[in-house]
This record gives C-alpha cells, structure tokens and sequence, in this order.
C-alpha cells in the first residue's frame, strides 16, 4: 500500500514565495490546532475556565499563551494553538465551555496560515479587498472576516506598522490564493528582483 | 461596488451580503388553525413597496449573523441597519438620523 505523507497544500508554491522581494514576503505558515467555540454568555467564568479572556470587540484577536482567540461572531470564536495537537485542544476547550453552554469543534484542518509581510504587503492585501487596511483603522489585534479576491479570508493584523498580516484561507482556496497573491505582487516587484 | 454596513463588522462589499426578503414577518400564533389561504399569505405574500423597506440581510461572507437593514427599494440607499433584536426604527427617527447625516 502507498504511504500517504503528509504535505502542505501550498509546498509547490514556496520556490515562487522565495523569488519574493523583502516588500512582498509570503511565507506559508506550519500547521496549528484550531478550534471553533461557540459560546453565548462571556464573562469571569469562560475566561476562568479557558485561561484567557476571549475578545467580545467585533473584528479582533488577541494572543493568547501559545496561539490567538479570535473574534468570529458575537457568540463565535476561533482558538488556535501552537503546542496542542488538534484533539488535545479541542478537549481542553471542550471541557471549558461545555458546562456553560457552549461547544468546540476541531476545525484545524479547515484553513492554513500565510504570513505577509514588508511595506507594500497592503498594496497588495488592498487590489482584491475592500476593507480599510491603513494602519490607523487596521492595527495589530484586528482582523477581519472577508474576500479576498474570490476566496473568504480571515484577516489578522499582526503590527502597527500594517506590514505584517496573516491570511487564515481554506486548504483547498490556499493554491488559488496564492496565485492571486503572487500575481498581485508583481505590480509592486522591482523587474530586477525578478528572476525567471 | 456597493458597501453594505453590516452592524458587527461594518461597511463590506455587497457581494459578501445575501437578501433574505421582508423583515419582520410574525410566526402565526398557531398555525395548526390556520387554513391553507391564511398559510399561504404568510408563506408567500410580502409587501413590494416602492420606497423604504424593512430587510433581512446576512452577512455570509463575514461574520455570517443575520441583521435588518431599511433600505430604499427606488435608490437602493441603506438608511438603517440594526441587529435582531433592535426595534424596527419609526418614520420619524429615520427622518431624523437622515437631517443629521446618522444615516449609514
Ligand atoms: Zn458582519
């Protein structure tokens, strides 16, 4: 029987991510558990019972110990995790907010993370999205839940200076994604830069 | 594009919106008694007025939460968007919030 490994849906594009001026820089973000909360009532005992205090502001995400908590609805949010495996994180949250009403759901297979990052990287977030990017409006610990280009997106916000951002795509949007992305790079890369 | 001020996430692209049709419709008190005339009026007959308009719209490419918008059906204009639970706003408070420039 064939040996099914394991790979990333965007591990044919990195060769094309490393041709990438330092303004435009892609980089496919490692696998982490994610977790989907529903949750009705937030207050001291979902933040006790979690360990963190989950964002109640709509359109925003906070770091968390080893992840982020991100902000999906009024009563939704997304957990991610870098240290947990998915089914050790979705028991964890699971155990927390049931007895409140709430339910988790391992969704850590429905979307990958790609890194943006370098000054023009909202020149090109903004050819294929409508929401304000500018810094003022969109600085780290936003996000936002749109399109981009034609695939839904959820936006994060990683700094102050708009030059660093994480687009969470679904797996099989991820290959389209980067291609509008990569596509969308070239009006903001030097010719120098590129190599063929 | 059109932006649509959706009371969570704020103003989107048109595109990312569905129509749910007329807002606030009641359920029948009960509709076991009601005959199949009645239950058709409820299931399929809604106002189609030429002006402003009490919407349900969802937010599916957002934050995916259905809300009310009052919406002119002549300019497509959005006077008001409010979140379920909000009271439909009166004539005279959108006239108001429209002299002020409130109006989304
Ligand atoms: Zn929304």
């Amino acid at each position: 029987m064939a040996e099914l490994l394991r790979t990333h849906p965007l591990q044919a594009w990195a060769g094309a991510f490393e041709r990438l001026p330092d303004t435009v820089r892609l980089t496919a973000e490692p696998y982490v558990a994610m977790v989907d909360v529903r949750l009705s009532a937030v207050g001291a005992e979902a933040s006790a019972a979690l360990g963190l205090d989950l964002p109640t502001a709509a359109n925003t995400w906070v770091p968390t110990d080893d992840g982020r908590a991100v902000w999906l609805g009024p009563d939704e949010w997304l957990l991610t995790s870098t240290t947990e495996a998915p089914e050790e994180l979705e028991a964890r949250v699971r155990a927390a907010v049931l007895p409140l009403g709430g339910s988790a759901a391992d969704v850590s297979a429905q979307r990958i993370g790609l890194r943006l990052t370098g000054a023009r990287v909202r020149d090109v977030l903004a050819t294929g999205c409508s929401i304000d990017l500018h810094p003022r409006v969109f600085g780290r610990g936003r996000s936002a839940q749109t399109t981009l280009g034609q695939a839904g997106v959820v936006l994060l916000s990683l700094s102050d200076g708009g030059d660093d951002h994480v687009v969470l795509v679904r797996s099989s949007f991820a290959g389209y994604l980067a291609d509008w992305l990569l596509d969308a790079a070239l009006e903001f890369t030097p010719t120098t830069a590129r190599q063929e | 594009m059109q932006l649509i001020p959706c009371p969570w996430c704020g103003p989107r692209e048109e595109a990312e919106f569905s129509y749910g049709g007329q807002a606030h419709v009641p359920y029948p008190d009960s509709p076991a008694e009601l005959s199949d005339e009645e239950w058709a009026h409820y299931v399929f007959f809604r106002a189609n007025p030429k002006g402003r308009f009490a919407e349900r719209w969802n937010h599916g490419a957002g934050c995916r939460r259905w809300f009310n918008a009052i919406r002119d059906t002549a300019t497509y204009r959005f006077e008001r968007v409010y979140r379920l639970d909000d009271p439909k706003p009166g004539v005279t408070e959108l006239a108001r919030s429209r002299e002020e420039g409130t109006a989304p």
